[in-house]
């Protein structure tokens, strides 16, 4: 178990940029609060001792669900590049990239 | 091979990518297909359009325990993560890996040379589109913009993680060697790295003596060839132990391999690293293989490089070193059934294994499907003095060219008619006779002659005679 | 009329489709400008539909078992050619390739696919004022919510446009609209219902269901929408429950578990409700067994772990590259941020940091790692009720439906809300939420009926008698 300090700004700045989301400064504030609260009513189950409880990712035991390796029809592409922001040669258009792939 | 400076020795572990020869994608029903129009094998999966949802590929969990079999890992329960990053490549933002409990756990590869590299694991994942940068030199710096093709999206990977056992660059590259004739071996991948179906990431550390504990490794990227495989790695190694020696230290960082500079660069140091945030996927379900369906997997697999390099040896009885680095090379190019056929069918296995290591070799992809009998049949005639050894490649061409046929028919349509008894006895009189200065000067002992007179004699029987009975005949003349 | 009624008689040509569209286009026409339940609606579309069916039926043909009825779809479920936004400005104007496995039953069943709902963006929200393109009213009271995220669907049906409307249930979000409209929803057994097209908040939770105006309708819906899918990799491989079977059956023998933590804390109207619905059911022969399971109450707290969590990953894909909308900037990581930053409401944002807080290095464990075996507690306590019982009663929500702004400013109070309808997401269990009166300003009050997986059929029972004693 593990103990949670408070959430802060700094946090929130953090985690605003690994999501990729921009925020004023006064935003930074508000959500700071808003989220600390949050967090503040998850501490009861941050402090909980459940050290020998197994966690839970899925509400059904199910396992081995596969499908044949089948090809099925694609999409049309006219169809997916109409829907687009930016296309260019039958590809999807991004701007610059600035650094490589993880 | 260089070696390091005096007392330095290096640490390193590979991690290879490879792509499996499924017909769909990891998730998806779309096809698995290289150099396909850009954007064609789609659909909302492998988009990652909202609402779609992933269905796991049978073949590709039986393909990556394949892999795992082929490298004595252990295969166990496992169930997928989610990696959380984002780049353009990666559609859903997140790639669907396995994290804590991979479907192969550990095992270990044996080289060529008997030394044992233990394997980590070997998990599961699917591949990220393909970006092609424009502008600037078509290289990621320099581009104002940049296209994705989801083509690759989803196609399913296997990374395959070495333990940090390998102690040299030349040892490197002859794991990733090892590893890519298994990879085809087992079936579940082409291990074509020119295609970027096998790619490989080395970690690189350096230290002084083996009693040292490890030093700060660097992540070397983008090593597309095996050559690129070794030069990265000794490039690397000398690289920090410079650092080191003039009193500098090494800073953990991901490098990328410029494989034309034939230098390493810094993409990304540690602090830059990413939070990936991993959690279990939950739209996915853990996949739990009965040990029926493994052992059916395991009696599926054929037999792997280091026992079918042992079936040559001992055709070949006790192998030279030329005749080691062939049987070396056709094994891992899996052409190996081409001499096993040939030596059963009559041939001798050194002229098996050097038709095979040579002409079939060169041939590219369509040797796969190659009759082996056709080859055996052609190398007999050669064996039997019917075609000479220029003849018995021409005729071999053809039989790969055209997926097999009948050798007797193609050297006669090729107009290779046995010379005649004492025809070539005649000519070998002719030409010396031609040629006496030449002749008395090879006599006193002017070896580079013997080309010379080899040539004439070649061109007056338009390449019919056999080089053995050419070079046998100038011998006894010249010693009579 | 019911539905089994209505396509009994498009199917017998006593009623055409086309004047059912036509009739449910004017009812929408009539008030749907103050209600706002429709984000999406092609009148053109909807009676091309309705003449193909009466096509159908005109050749001699079944349309199948919604012949000729209306349903509305929630606007996160993807429809092919049709604008799907989710409510979000990051989506507007996207059209979908491909339908959601759900579309595809309807349309196989006969059903007139009417239009898109409302709901709270990404249906994140107990409200549906987080809905980029404008709240949707509470058709009972305008002045108030009509409870979110499905509150399009649940006013819908509520307003009585249509009989039938599809919404999702993450926390609350089919349960809790549907008591504030006064009208039946159902969060049926996860797996039961494909979420193939449906786009997803947080994927371990959520699940389609039906809204209906009563328990036969919604009864038939659900057997129409569920059943295994194999584009769904936790779509259960069984039959789908089958309800209409035995929904007259009664509840005769049937234990009736009561915990305080499904009832404490709501306000005295619905207390009183809950009790009255808890008599009602024994009078019709079921025994009340009284227990309790303090654990449930730590649910809601793993549930804004949990689905923030999830939710923070499953919306990294809106990135401006391959759909929806897109903001230029100079590079690829700044497009990102500008096109997120832009297109997402304040609530998303608020979601999608808190999930990634609780995922990232160093949190993961305090957060997320214990919310997960908080949902293990939760499932457990169920499993010790159900030993004993074989549905819990309670309340839906805590209070009839609240006025515009009442809980805006202050995201705790508003998550508040989903206290009661939580616990049956956490464990994947079906859940349905049964109108049962009225408080003393006229808003209708919901009681809810939770039972463990699959125990669709008697919740349905359940419901039947609470539906016909609801009045007395």
């Amino acid at each position: 178990m593990s103990e949670a300090r408070p959430l802060d700004a700094s946090d929130v700045t953090k985690v605003a940029s690994l999501a990729r989301l921009s925020l004023s400064d006064a935003e930074v504030e508000r959500f700071t609060g808003q989220l600390a609260r949050i967090l503040e009513s998850a501490a009861e189950i941050a402090e909980l001792d459940l050290g020998d409880v197994s966690p839970t990712a899925h509400p059904l035991a199910l396992a081995n669900v596969l499908r044949e390796d089948d090809v099925r029809a694609s999409l049309d592409r006219d169809e997916v590049l109409s829907q687009a922001p930016s296309v260019n040669d039958r590809r999807f258009s991004v701007p610059k990239i600035v650094g490589e792939a993880p | 091979m260089s070696a390091l400076p005096d007392g330095w020795t290096m640490v390193v572990g590979l991690e290879v990518h490879t792509e499996l020869r499924t017909d769909t994608k990891l998730f998806c029903g779309c096809a698995n297909n290289f150099g396909d129009e850009p954007n064609t094998n789609i659909c909302p999966v492998c988009l990652g359009l909202p609402g779609a949802l992933p269905v796991l590929n049978q073949r590709a969990v039986e393909y990556a325990i394949r892999i795992g079999l082929a490298l004595n890992c252990v295969v166990q329960n496992s169930s997928f993560h989610r990696k959380n990053y984002f780049y353009p490549d990666m559609p859903k933002d997140f790639q669907i890996s396995q994290y804590d409990v991979p479907i192969n756990g550990p095992g270990y590869l044996d080289l060529p040379d008997g030394v044992r590299v233990g394997i980590e694991r070997a998990h599961l994942e699917e591949d990220t589109g393909k970006t092609t940068h424009l502008g600037g030199t078509g290289r990621i710096h320099g581009s104002d913009e940049s296209l994705v093709d989801y083509n690759r999206s989803g196609v399913p990977l296997v990374e395959i993680v070495s333990c940090p056992d390998i102690r040299s660059a030349a040892q490197a590259r002859a794991y990733a060697a090892e590893l890519r004739s298994i990879l085809i071996a087992s079936g579940a991948s082409d291990g074509r790295m020119e295609e970027g179906s096998m790619r490989v990431d080395a970690n690189v550390s350096v230290r002084r003596g083996d009693d040292q504990p490890f030093g700060t490794r660097c992540e070397i990227k983008n090593l597309n060839s095996l050559r690129s495989v070794q030069r990265a790695v000794e490039y690397e190694a000398l690289r920090q132990i410079a650092l080191l020696e003039d009193g500098g230290t090494v800073t953990q960082e991901t490098r990328h391999w410029d494989e034309d500079a034939g230098k390493t660069h810094t993409l990304r140091t540690k602090e830059e690293a990413y939070d990936y945030r991993y959690f279990p996927e939950p739209d996915l379900v853990p996949v739990e293989p009965t040990s029926e369906f493994i052992d059916t997997v395991r009696s599926e697999l054929g037999p792997m490089p280091a026992e079918r390099r042992a079936t040559l040896v001992s055709l070949l009885g006790e192998p030279t070193d030329a005749q080691l680095d062939q049987l070396l090379s056709v094994v891992e190019q899996g052409l190996d059934s081409f001499v096993v056929a040939a030596v059963a069918a009559g041939v001798n296995a050194p002229l098996a294994l050097t038709r095979t290591s040579n002409e079939l070799a060169a041939s590219g992809d369509v040797v796969a499907t190659v009759d082996a009998q056709a080859v055996a049949a052609t190398l007999l005639m050669e064996q039997a003095g019917e075609l000479s050894a220029t003849q018995s490649k021409a005729v071999l061409q053809e039989v790969i060219v055209n997926g097999g046929g009948d050798p007797k028919a193609i050297a006669k349509a090729k107009g290779f008619e046995q010379m005649a008894d004492g025809a070539l006895d005649t000519i070998l009189d002719e030409v010396i006779a031609a040629h006496p200065d030449e002749w008395s000067r090879f006599c006193d002992g002017d070896d580079k002659l013997q080309g010379f007179f080899t040539g004439k004699i070649m061109a007056a029987t338009k390449g019919q005679a056999d080089g053995k009975a050419v070079a046998a005949g100038l011998r006894t003349r010249r010693s009579a | 009329m019911s539905v089994f009624d209505l396509a009994q008689q498009v199917r017998t040509k006593q009623r055409r489709a086309i004047d059912v569209a036509n009739d449910t286009l004017a009812a929408i026409d009539a008030r749907d400008n103050e209600i706002n339940a429709f984000l999406h609606l092609d009148a053109e579309t909807i009676r091309s539909q309705a003449e193909r069916i009466d096509a159908t039926v005109d050749a001699g043909g079944d349309p199948g078992r919604l012949a000729g009825v209306p349903v509305a779809i929630k606007d996160n479920l993807c429809q092919r050619g049709v604008p799907t936004t989710c409510a979000s400005k990051i989506l507007e104007g996207w059209k979908p390739p491909y339908d959601a496995t759900v579309i595809t039953k309807l349309t196989q069943a006969g059903a007139i696919l009417v239009g898109k709902t409302n709901l709270d963006e990404f249906a994140m929200g107990s409200s549906t004022e987080n809905s980029a393109f404008g709240a949707t009213k509470n058709p009972i009271d305008p002045s108030r919510v009509p409870g979110g995220s499905s509150g399009g669907s649940a006013a819908a049906v509520g307003a009585d446009y249509l009989p039938l409307s599809l919404g999702s249930d993450t926390g609350g979000s089919i349960r809790q609209p549907a008591a504030f409209c006064g009208v039946v929803g159902l969060k049926p057994t996860y797996g039961t219902v494909s979420r193939y097209g449906l786009i997803a908040f947080a994927s371990s939770l959520d699940q389609v269901g039906p809204f209906a105006r009563s328990v036969d309708d919604a009864g038939i819906l659900f057997e129409v929408i569920a059943g295994h899918d194999p584009m769904d990799s936790t779509s259960l491989n069984a039959p789908a429950p089958d309800v209409m079977t035995t929904i007259n059956d009664g509840v005769a023998g049937l234990r009736v578990g009561i915990v305080p933590e499904l009832i404490d804390g709501t306000s005295d109207e619905v207390r009183d409700r809950v009790v009255a619905a808890q008599e009602a059911l024994v009078a019709q022969g079921a025994t009340l067994v009284e227990l309790s399971a303090p654990e449930l109450r730590l649910g809601l707290a793993a549930y804004y772990l949990i689905a923030p969590a999830e939710a923070s990953s499953n919306l990294a894909r809106y990135d401006g590259v391959r759909y929806g909308n897109r903001v230029d900037a100079p590079d690829v990581a700044a497009m990102m941020t500008a096109t997120r930053t832009a297109g997402f409401g304040d609530e998303v944002k608020r979601r999608i940091m808190l999930g990634t807080y609780a995922l990232s290095a160093g949190y993961y464990d305090a957060y997320y790692g214990q919310a997960q075996k908080v949902r293990t507690l939760i499932i457990e306590t169920f499993a010790r009720l159900y030993a004993q019982c074989d549905v819990l009663l309670g309340a839906t929500t805590p209070t009839t439906a609240f006025e515009f702004g009442a809980k805006t400013a202050d995201p705790m109070a508003m998550y508040y809300s989903d206290i009661f309808t939580i616990p049956s997401n956490l464990a994947g269990h079906p859940a349905m939420s049964v109108p049962f009166g009225v408080d003393g300003d006229g808003l209708p009050i919901g009681v809810q009926l939770l039972g463990p997986a699959l125990s669709e059929p008697t919740l349905f029972r359940a419901a039947k008698i609470l539906e016909s004693e609801a009045g007395r």
